[in-house]
């Protein structure tokens, strides 16, 4: 499954929540998401322990709006749009944890 | 492959609508299908053609709109939801339709992924 | 997909009622679900579990009280009502404290069935 997360995981669950209870896959982090993928952060060790059961990828153009294209978190793939929704189709389902 | 898109917030507000276009746009770019937008809660006033944003900022409404006319993308309003708000067929902007929310589960039984985009 | 053309529908539930409209209108595109003769579950997890918690008076916000319709749901054929432990007991609730008859799964079990399913709708 492609588990997409939209929110900073210091203002909000969701992307505990996902990490909690999905049964592995991708993680696309998206929107205020991103910044869960960079160093610093105090989410990173989450994150990195994650990096064993689930595949991360950070939406690239929600970085750069960000200021953190020089901080993201080794291990993490950047996707544009078009990375976005070839992660859609690969996946034979998707979930959005809003 | 056949895509639906379900839009649970407004314009400008949130950054939801901007990239459920956005991942729409390179969907189309990419060959794919976006079968039927469907605009749910909030995302029913992205349908509005009074919307009318400065100069210097992208318009979301007509950006949808610009969709629906050059690849045939259904725009779908949720009724229930946009009655609630005040969008009616007289403030609605073009490619945009009110329909119900069966049109929401035909688009997820329909198309091949139905990914949502809220808050 | 089945082969009968039947989809599995997962609406996902990690929003508390009344805060804001979400619960209320998941709820409406459930029952709407239901008319499609399609495979429908319902999964409750962080602070949606607390849209199914018993003794709900909504008199005094001036908000309709839509608790009543989960217990509706059965007349629709809508049985599967899936709750998270985990959730339930970070916020002090039991199974006794909800206003109808659900299962609970464990985080990995709530897992491994949203995995199964083709559509998984979440507001």
């Amino acid at each position: 499954m492609l588990n997409i997360i939209n929110k900073s995981p210091l203002s909000g669950n969701s992307l505990d929540s996902c990490l909690n209870v999905a049964a592995g896959g991708e993680i696309l982090l998206i929107e205020d998401a991103v910044y869960a993928a960079t160093t610093g952060n105090a989410f990173e060790k989450k994150i990195r322990e994650a990096m064993g059961r689930f595949k991360i990828y950070a939406l690239q153009p929600d970085i750069e709006a960000r200021g953190l294209a020089d901080r993201v978190i080794e291990g993490v793939s950047t996707v544009g749009y078009d990375g976005f929704v070839d992660l859609v189709v690969a996946n034979r389902n998707c979930q959005s944890w809003l | 492959m056949k895509f639906g898109i379900v839009v649970n917030e407004g314009p400008y507000q949130h950054q939801a609508s901007d990239s459920a276009y956005l991942f729409c746009k390179a969907a189309i770019e990419k060959g794919h299908e976006v079968w039927r937008v469907f605009f749910y809660h909030d995302g029913v006033n992205n349908a509005t053609k009074l919307t009318e944003p400065p100069q210097d900022d992208r318009n979301i409404v007509n950006r949808w709109s610009r969709l629906a006319e050059e690849h045939g993308v259904d725009l779908v309003v949720c009724v229930a939801a946009a009655l609630r708000r005040g969008i009616r067929d007289e403030n609605l902007a073009s490619g945009f339709r009110i329909s119900g929310l069966g049109q929401l589960v035909e688009a997820g039984i329909q198309a091949d992924r139905l990914v949502t985009f809220g808050d | 997909m089945s082969e009968e053309g039947i989809k599995k529908f997962m609406f996902v539930n990690r929003k508390a009622p009344y805060g804001t409209i979400y619960a209320l209108e998941a709820l409406e595109v459930v029952l709407i679900t239901a008319a499609f003769d399609q495979d429908v579950s319902l999964a409750f997890l962080d602070d949606g579990v607390y849209q199914l918690k018993k003794g709900q008076q909504t008199k005094g916000i001036e908000t309709k009280n839509f608790s009543p319709t989960y217990r509706a749901l059965e007349g629709y054929d809508i049985e599967k009502l899936y709750v998270e432990k985990e959730s339930l007991e970070a916020r002090g609730l039991s199974e006794e404290d909800l206003l109808v008859d659900v299962t609970v799964l464990s985080r990995a079990e709530m897992g491994n069935l949203m995995e199964e399913q083709d559509v998984l709708l979440s507001f």
